[in-house]
């Protein structure tokens, strides 16, 4: 048996491949392992339904919120349409689901793949220029699909929306918060994995080279027009899947809530998570659903409270206050986010008490 | 002897990114008045001496690490190109750069910008008497301007800010031999007319040598040789690199191999 | 016809204040680079201030609107000061984010305060300016909003051909280092981009506000509308905002008028993306904007 391998005290990186690992010690391997069992095994059991439902309703946002972190923090390019790309996911699982008559897994995955290629035609244009035109892009890509989600009426139901048949897997009813859970954490873990794993690959260095400087990108042999757009493509192709899982756990569907102000949250998830990491991304997605949860709580308790009566205090424009404030200051104070404060909470326990 | 001295860098240190040091340990002195030649091949860092006197190392993420900048006395190294510009001292910068979406008046008027006057009559016409060719093209646009007419509106800006130093950077680059000739004499002419101290980056040693008082010649990062401007021109080792005059004589493998060791020598 | 001509009027109308707001958008884009997603928030920011003075304070209009400058032109240094300021010389996409965290807090801000209902501005606008052609008449907020508009226009004008801190502005614009050398403030002109991208927006959220009502909402989708106008001007020119602000009116009171009221929305956004596939630089942006 190979020697375990624990936290070295400095850098003893010898090899190129060992800046490539996942987990530099056994530790992280382990916890790894303990979290996934407990994620699978234990929280869909132990937890009580509303738990499960706040716990659902964060593993399909971090699933969109890695998407949207590998166009941003890896690549370097603003999405402001990722709210209604996740519509578009949503839709597109209904529409399968209720016109094609697909099953579940299928209409899921293709949610995922027909979102990647509406992403990408509002990437085509925008790609090929600088100066953050695909930001203005995807601005517009975010009015066009509120707009259409409305408006084609025959295919989307317009304001009415759409009702889901309920999810089924082997034959087996996964409509329940139980039930589903496994489906969604299941699907987390794999598709974090995937972001991870793309991160370190060939195409992971090519958005980082791309984001940190493009010329230089492009003069190392980089095709900018094509990774831009297979970046953008693939964090698509997340938001339509946590769409189209999205659209199943709540059944029934309207264009409501694919405003350009979930874009927004989204972004507020992964600044807050931290930029250009997976982790972050998870951490976002916890933060912000959480502190969703947390306002809904507060607001309609003091509302219940009766000393308010008088006015209608309603949580969107909390909400909408609260994440600006909290992106800003993010961004002023610890732009890298979550992720880099969890790092620097850790190794202080690591280092404690010689604080080097 | 030392009120004389306008600028001196005392053993100063440059870091670009945190990373690459550029400039090991360079010193200078500057006397009032006087036009100072900084010669050094391509990357000697000549450019980054002057970006470190004048402040503009900051927005190229550079720094001075050691060392002291003394200007008049007083340590200015690493501090803002606002303040720097306001004590007197004006870098013009390399390739000239125009605004090129204003006309060559407004350009000599960004000059202004530096001191707290806003009055530029007298400064304007000050430009022109130097350069009666800009007065010809005043309304018209810098991004269609000649490279000499840039090198004079560069010239021109910076002498609306009333500097007491002058930091030019290469102005001979890409110009006309005749024109060359041209604008070293202005600069030798308002050198001596306004008292204006001209610290000169080059390529062309001969020129700069003929106007200059002194010299320095910068390798790698460090000053190699330095000496009054009239025994530069005579250094055969000056002579040989940088003026491209060959001393003559035989035994030609020998001094290449003696050539090949006094080069090593400064590197 | 007569039903052409008004749509024309009236396009003309708002086509002018989107061309004013976007000078504002323009100005911060040319002298710092940054995309200001938060645009209608000034717009709404600069309309609320005028609602505050005018109904709440009941002060007289013309103080209002001197007060309104003021206010907004010192709100917008601030802006600046706070928020911007700490992300000099970071990733230009930091900046452009905190310019998205920035909207949805003064969005917030603003519907806590205010709510999300229509509010209206006293009637103070002379009947004297409405003006009346046999069948067609062009009520006297158009009127007003076009001298308003020329008014600002040749201020601006004059500002930055003639003031010394209107040629420092746009040297920074044309190239930083250069200005920088020279002794420029680079800070104070962002700053002062800023301050003039607030007053120009409260102007013309104050008068989107007396045709339409004042709505945060509204204001704030209003302003986004920047992005049609300026990529169809070009981003980078003046010019182009002022001609793209006009297109922009007119396409959406036509569209309005004769399609449907609900494609008048997001018609300009269409035609962005179609510009993006033709006209990259729009019609009049220089074509220094790199292609990669
Ligand atoms: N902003 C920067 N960041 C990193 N390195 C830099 C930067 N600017 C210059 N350098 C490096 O510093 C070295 C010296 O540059 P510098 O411009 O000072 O040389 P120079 O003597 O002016 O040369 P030239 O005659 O070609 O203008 C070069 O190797 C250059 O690559
Ligand atoms: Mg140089």
């Amino acid at each position: 048996m190979r020697k375990l391998r624990f936290r070295p005290c400095g850098n003893f990186k010898e090899y190129y491949e060992q800046e490539l690992t996942i987990f530099e010690t056994d530790f992280g391997r382990m916890w790894m392992w303990i979290g996934l069992f407990l994620l699978l095994f234990v929280v869909p059991f132990v937890g009580s339904p509303y738990t499960l439902y706040v716990l659902n309703n964060i593993a399909i946002a971090a699933i969109a919120a890695i998407g949207l972190n590998i166009l941003i923090g890896y690549t370097g390019q603003i999405s402001l349409g990722h709210g209604a790309f996740f519509g578009v996911g949503a839709y597109s699982a209904a529409i399968l689901a209720t016109k094609a008559g697909f099953p579940f897994w299928l209409s899921v995955i293709l949610a995922g793949a027909v979102t990647a290629i509406v992403g990408m035609i509002f990437g085509i244009p925008s790609l090929r220029l600088k100066h953050l035109y695909l930001t203005i892009a995807t601005l517009a890509g975010q009015f066009i699909i509120e707009y259409v989600l409305v408006h084609w009426e025959s295919l989307t139901g317009g304001a009415e929306g759409i009702i889901l048949p309920e999810p089924t897997i082997f034959g087996l009813n996964v409509s329940a918060d139980r039930a589903f859970s496994w489906v969604v954490f299941f699907s987390f873990a794999v598709m974090c994995w995937m972001a991870v794993n793309l991160a370190r690959s060939r195409y992971g260095r090519a958005f980082v080279a791309i984001r940190d400087n493009d010329r230089a990108a492009e003069g190392m042999g980089i095709p900018l027009f094509r990774y831009k757009l297979l970046s953008f493509g693939i964090s698509s192709f997340y938001a339509g899947f946590a769409g189209g899982l999205w659209a199943y756990y709540t059944v029934s569907i309207t264009p409501e809530p694919f405003t350009l102000f979930l874009s927004i949250e989204y972004i507020a998830m992964i600044i807050i998570g931290g930029l250009g990491s997976i982790s972050g991304s998870v951490f976002g997605a916890v933060f912000i659903i959480m502190l969703n949860e947390i306002l809904s709580q507060a607001t309609q308790y003091i509302m219940n409270l009766g000393a308010f009566a008088g006015i209608a205090l309603t949580v969107a424009p909390l909400r909408e206050f609260v994440f600006g404030l909290a992106i800003v200051l993010f961004l002023i104070f610890e732009p890298r986010g979550l992720a880099e404060v969890w790092r620097i909470i850790r190794s202080s326990f690591r280092l404690w008490p010689f604080a080097y | 002897m030392k009120d004389d001295i306008l600028l001196q860098l005392n053993n100063i240190s440059v870091v670009y990114a945190d990373v690459i040091q550029i400039l090991k340990g360079v010193s200078l002195a500057i006397r009032k008045k006087q036009i100072v030649s900084l010669l050094g091949s391509n990357g000697a860092g000549k450019t980054t001496t002057l970006r470190a006197v004048s402040g503009l190392l900051k927005p190229e993420n550079g720094k001075v690490t050691e060392g002291t900048i003394e200007y008049e006395g007083r340590p200015i190294q690493n501090a803002a190109p606002e303040t720097i510009t306001r004590l007197g001292i004006i870098q013009v910068l390399e390739g000239r750069p125009p605004f090129e979406h204003l006309t060559v008046e407004e350009n000599l008027r960004v000059g202004t910008a530096a001191r707290g006057t806003r009055s530029y009559k007298e400064d304007l016409d000050l430009v022109y008497h130097y350069f009666p060719r800009l007065l010809e093209r005043r309304k018209a646009l810098a991004g269609y301007c000649s490279g000499g007419e840039l090198q004079m509106i560069a010239i021109g800006r910076a002498l609306m800010a009333r500097p007491k130093l002058l930091l030019l950077d290469e102005p001979s680059l890409g110009l006309a031999p005749l024109l060359v000739k041209e604008i070293f004499q202005i600069v030798k002419r308002i050198n001596e007319e306004q008292g204006t101290t001209i610290i000169l980056v080059e390529q062309n040693a001969n020129m700069a040598l003929q106007i200059a008082h002194y010299g320095y010649v910068m390798e790698n990062g460090k000053i190699v040789m330095e000496g009054e401007a009239s025994d530069l021109r005579e250094n055969p080792d000056v002579k040989e690199f940088y003026l491209g005059i060959a001393a003559s004589g035989a035994l030609k493998t020998y001094k290449d191999v003696k050539a090949y060791k006094r080069r090593k020598r400064w590197l | 016809m007569e039903f052409f001509a008004q749509l024309f009027i009236n396009g003309l109308s708002i086509g002018f204040l989107y061309a004013l707001s976007a000078l504002g958008f323009v100005m911060i884009f040319k002298s710092s680079s940054v995309l200001n997603f938060a645009h209608g928030e000034l717009l709404a920011l600069g309309a609320f201030f005028f609602l505050i003075l005018s109904v709440w304070a009941k002060l007289p209009i013309v103080l209002c609107f001197l007060v309104t400058l003021v206010g907004c032109f010192a709100l917008g240094f601030i802006i600046e000061r706070l928020f911007l300021r700490p992300l000099i010389g970071e990733a230009l996409i930091e900046v452009i984010m905190l310019t998205v965290g920035l909207s949805a807090m003064f969005k917030g801000l603003m519907l806590l305060i205010f709510g999300g209902n229509l509010h209206n501005y006293p009637d103070f606008l002379p009947e004297a300016l409405s003006i009346q052609w046999g069948a067609i008449s062009v009520p006297s907020v158009y009127v007003s909003s076009f001298i308003i508009g020329l008014i600002f226009l040749g201020v601006f004008g004059f500002f930055f051909k003639y003031s010394s801190h209107g040629i420092y502005m746009r040297s920074v614009a044309d190239h930083q280092p250069a200005a920088l050398s020279l002794g420029v403030n680079v800070r104070r002109v962002f700053a002062l981009s800023w301050a003039i991208a607030a007053v120009v927006c409260a102007m013309s959220g104050i008068v989107l506000g007396i045709i339409n009502g004042i709505n945060v909402h509204q204001l704030s989708t209003m302003g986004l509308k920047v992005f049609p106008v300026v990529i169809l001007g070009g981003l980078d020119s003046i010019g182009g905002a002022i001609l793209g602000g006009i297109i922009i009116g007119l396409l959406e009171n036509f569209t309005g008028g004769y399609i449907s009221t609900s494609l008048r929305e997001v018609v300009p956004y269409i035609v962005l993306v179609l510009i993006l596939l033709v006209k990259p630089y729009g019609l009049f942006g220089s074509e220094e904007i790199e292609r990669v």
